[in-house]
């Protein structure tokens, strides 16, 4: 098939960016999204160009890494997959295909199609885990976890942190990434202990590195990749909303030994 | 000179390990804060040492090549995670699984590294679970297991099809908690290009910034190398795009030996090539054989649907040859079943180099759902390939590079033969041997970093307590850094023709075609001179757009494939010199007369470690004699 790839440009974070136009011929139906690029890259790079910056890793859609705005769509046209899963049979001959970064304020771009997503992990820093140190843990089934709590946790914890449900929200909301990691561990046993002080600061990083607010959209978990539900929105709003009620003093987990 | 002493503690197989805790050295907690660790990874194994190690009161400064320590390579494992917990009461125990991972590495691995792997198994469940790591479990709460290759217990513990992920966000979060608290100082988009050698001990790292393109000098007391396998040398593979030797490699040109370089796993099950524009393999986890069936049809070249062959004309072939173990027998074994039927031309699909997985007996033993709630996430990802509904119609499959059990080779301690640099994880070469069992390597990654290192290191480290701050403006750090800019400056001036993939498929071919699944010694050599010959090709018409002051991904590929193509050519020579067959390691002319692989113990039952001489000058090779005290060897039978 032969497309007319309308790609984001933009040589670093400061620079201006701005639509450019690439002509591709001979793709076939059986490849996937990042190799039909790949094609283009060696094509740029043999001509002197400078190949199209984007981030991959995985290929096979667990590792987060891929991003991209496809014809306005985060991770493309089809539900469930990421882009690196993407197939070209997707697309009819003759296409026009905008290629665009993940836009919001607090992923900023390093260049072309690549963003800066350390927001997340910032995220994380703050409250993202079970604070246990290495040695020591009990036998693992001295505690025991229901099915169903355990099944709900594994759906929440399936987020592989890509940004696609920022990128898809009108408000830059980063509440559907936040909520899975929240509701994982407050599911859990293990997690139950600490998950006043984790929601609270997790929430409020949250707001520090400019994230919009959730106005109920539903856009994010349609965009998801893995399918994250929309009720771990509602968990988080209910388990930060009896901590700030108990009124407990936001403890740092983070701090001190 | 270095030499080889693998350090091995005396006493009895089952003390060596718990004596060898109680006797080594300790750094005390108030002198741990002065001292700092590089780890250069954050896969299973280096995020794993990370946390411990800040958990420990060290200062570690972390490094990965991605923009986040989450996304490393272990990500993507699929089917789960061993450990001889015996909770299914099927009689498996710490000795089982020593016994299982000698045998199913066909017996070229150390007694004593893998004794204390299957010992300290146990705790890394334990640990995952504290964690919060969703394991799967039964209905009275309970963790379940599964089965996987090579063994007849079920002591695989998994969360469905997506192990990696779990247990690397378990990691993940116990390195974001001290990264909160600031015990580790985390370097994304990092990539080591060298190791620096101070008077003979690893002192710190070169490294490139990959969004500015700086080059930066960090100085550590000790190095540690968790940088993942290397099979990507064979340009497709199911490792993840950016996977890569560079770092092991480096370290090996400073004096760290490369151990067994030509054990390669070929895992049997993934989905074939469709055609020349493929970048990566996709693999279909070994737990699929749980309950899918290995076929082909009987008669040679037979192009009816898969469904419309009658039961009566199929060979289940491994079912077949190997009645104990079925389909369950381990990955080197499956694979070379699978060529050796395709080669004879039973092979299916449109390049009849595939074999099909069948999935109707279990879906009508268990129904649809509760297949799916098992491999849910395969069956999805091989639909969006494959565009076939593996539910209705059988996979087809085909063997694959997927992971390197040779690497950089490790005393007891996990030290190189470099004082104060280490390798953990599928970066180094210990517990394997020829062949790794299925759910082996997360629990060899998380092992070497939760369990090993936290306790090793402390010794090496008790003579560094009054060292203090090991400084980069040195000469040592300057000839690293010169070097290193050096070979980037020749990348961006070059002015070649060809874009660095074209290389690296090449490499990969060669790799493939002649150091692959089968291998033999004219093969091997002229492997070698092709090789040589890429190698120049390569440096003189490679060309690299851009500039090194800025995000450049080509210039990373660039280094990266110049360190595989040397790789490539030691990969050959190492496979040249073993004359027998081992596990992954299958040499034509050693074969018994069904087509098994045939050992040659008395020549051959050593590890070999390569030691670099120089750029022009051939390797030298060092052997560490394998000693068999607790395990009778014999030949590897799962009839
Ligand atoms: C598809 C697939 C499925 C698998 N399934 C299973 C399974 O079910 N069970 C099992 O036991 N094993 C499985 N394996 C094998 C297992 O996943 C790996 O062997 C293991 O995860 C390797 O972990 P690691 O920590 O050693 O390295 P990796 O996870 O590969 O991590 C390497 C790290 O090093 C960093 N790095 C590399 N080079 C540099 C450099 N030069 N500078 C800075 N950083 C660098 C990377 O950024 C990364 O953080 C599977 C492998 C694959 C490919
Ligand atoms: S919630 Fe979904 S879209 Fe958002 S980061 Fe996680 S996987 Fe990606
Ligand atoms: S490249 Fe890993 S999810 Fe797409």
């Amino acid at each position: 098939m032969n497309l007319l790839l309308k790609i984001w440009r933009q040589k670093g974070p400061n620079s201006p960016g701005k639509m450019v136009d690439y002509p591709v011929t001979d793709i076939s139906e059986d490849m996937s999204f990042l190799e039909m690029l790949d094609v283009l890259n060696d094509q740029l790079v043999v001509k002197g160009e400078e190949p199209v910056s984007f981030d991959h890793d995985c290929r096979e859609g667990i590792c987060g890494m891929c991003s991209l705005y496809i014809n306005g769509q985060a991770h493309g046209p089809e539900r469930l997959v990421t882009t690196c899963q993407l197939h070209m049979r997707s697309f009819k001959d003759g296409e026009t295909i905008y290629i665009e970064p993940w836009r919001a304020k607090a992923f900023p771009v390093v260049k072309d199609l690549v963003v800066d997503r350390g927001a997340f992990d910032r995220i994380m820093n703050v409250g993202g885990f079970v604070s246990v140190n290495t040695g020591g843990a009990q036998d693992a089934n001295c505690l025991p976890v229901s099915k169903v709590d355990a099944d709900k946790a594994f759906d929440a914890a399936t987020c592989i942190g890509c940004g696609a449900c920022v990128a898809t929200c009108k408000n830059s909301s980063a509440m559907l990434f936040v909520s899975a990691k929240v509701s994982q561990l407050a599911l859990l046993p293990q997690g139950k202990i600490e998950a006043q002080e984790r929601v609270l600061n997790m929430v409020e990083q949250m707001d520090v590195e400019g994230f919009g607010n959730c106005t109920n959209t539903g856009a994010c978990e349609v965009e998801c990749p893995k399918g994250i539900s929309l009720e771990n929105i509602a968990r988080m709003n209910r388990e930060y909303l009896s901590a700030a009620l108990t009124g407990e003093e936001k403890k740092e987990i983070t701090g001190g030994f | 000179m270095s030499t080889l002493n693998s350090k091995i503690p005396a006493g009895p197989l089952e003390k060596k390990w718990s004596d060898h805790k109680d006797h080594i050295r300790l750094v005390n907690p108030a002198n741990k804060r002065h001292i700092d660790i590089i780890v250069v990874g954050t896969g299973l194994a280096g995020g794993a040492a990370a946390a411990s190690l800040a958990e420990m009161g060290y200062s570690v400064k972390a490094f990965c090549f991605q923009d986040s320590p989450r996304r490393a390579h272990s990500i993507a494992a699929q089917g789960g995670i061993n450990a001889a917990k015996n909770y299914q009461n099927d009689g498996d125990s710490t000795f089982r699984l020593f016994y299982d991972t000698i045998k199913g590495g066909d017996y070229r691995a150390r007694e004593a590294n893998v004794y204390r792997l299957a010992e300290v198994s146990a705790n890394i469940i334990d640990q995952c679970v504290a964690q919060g790591v969703p394991f799967a479990r039964d209905y009275g709460g309970l963790l379940d297991n599964r089965s996987f290759g090579g063994v007849q217990v079920q002591r695989t513990f998994y969360a469905r099809g997506q192990t990696g992920q779990q247990l690397l966000l378990g990691a993940y979060s116990a390195m974001s908690r001290q990264i909160g608290k600031g015990t580790i100082k985390m370097y994304n988009r990092h990539e080591m290009l060298d190791v620096v050698v101070v008077n003979g001990k690893a002192r710190g790292i070169i490294a490139r910034n990959l969004i500015t393109g700086e080059i930066e000098r960090h100085s550590a007391h000790a190095v540690i190398i968790a940088t993942g396998g290397y099979g990507n040398v064979f340009f497709l593979s199911t490792n993840a795009m950016g996977s890569n030797v560079t770092a092991a490699w480096k370290i090996h040109k400073k004096g760290a030996f490369f151990g067994n370089p030509c054990y390669t796993q070929i895992h049997p099950t993934c989905i074939p090539v469709s055609g020349d524009h493929q970048s990566k393999l996709t693999l279909m986890s070994e737990s699929l054989r749980n309950d899918g069936r290995i076929w082909v049809p009987k008669k040679k070249d037979d192009n009816r649907k898969p469904t419309d062959i009658p039961e009566e004309e199929r060979d289940y072939y491994l079912e077949r040859r190997y009645p104990a173990f079925g389909n369950l027998v381990p990955r080197d074994v499956a694979s070379r079943a699978a060529k050796e039927r395709c080669d004879a031309g039973y092979g299916v699909g449109k390049s009849k180099l595939a074999v099909y997985l069948d999935f109707s007996d279990a879906i009508k033993r268990l129904g649809k759902d509760a297949v799916a709630a098992k491999y849910g996430n395969l069956f999805q990802m091989y639909a969006k390939i494959t565009d076939e509904d593996p539910y209705a119609t059988p996979m087809r499959i085909y063997p694959a590079v997927h992971y390197t059990m040779g690497g950089i080779w490790v005393d007891y301690d996990l030290m190189t033969t470099v004082p104060g640099l280490f390798a953990l994880g599928e970066a180094n070469f210990s517990d394997h041997g020829a062949n790794r069992l299925g759910a082996s390597a997360l629990m060899q990654g998380l092992a070497d970093g939760y369990f090993v290192i936290p306790y090793t290191i402390g010794d090496y480290l008790a003579d560094d307590i009054r060292t203090g701050k090991i400084p980069t403006n040195t000469p040592e750090f300057d000839e690293a850094e010169k070097q290193v800019k050096e070979r980037l400056n020749h990348f961006i001036n070059n002015k070649g023709t060809k874009p660095v993939d074209h290389f690296h498929k090449k490499l990969g071919k060669i790799m493939w075609d002649k150091c692959g699944m089968a291998r033999n010694e004219k093969g091997l050599k002229e492997a070698i001179a092709e090789i040589q010959e890429l190698k120049k090709e390569f440096w003189k018409d490679v060309r690299v757009p851009g500039s090194l002051n800025e995000f450049n991904q080509e210039l990373e590929k660039a280094g990266r494939v110049a360190d595989f193509i040397e790789l490539g050519e030691l990969m050959c020579k190492d496979a040249l010199n073993r004359n027998e067959s081992c596990g992954g390691h299958f040499r034509e002319e050693y074969q018994t007369e069904e087509g098994e692989a045939m050992r040659d113990d008395e020549n051959y039952a050593y590890v070999a470690a390569w030691e670099y001489k120089g750029e022009n000058a051939e390797p030298v090779l060092h052997k560490e004699e394998l000693k068999f005290e607790n395990i009778k060897i014999a030949q590897r039978s799962y009839k």
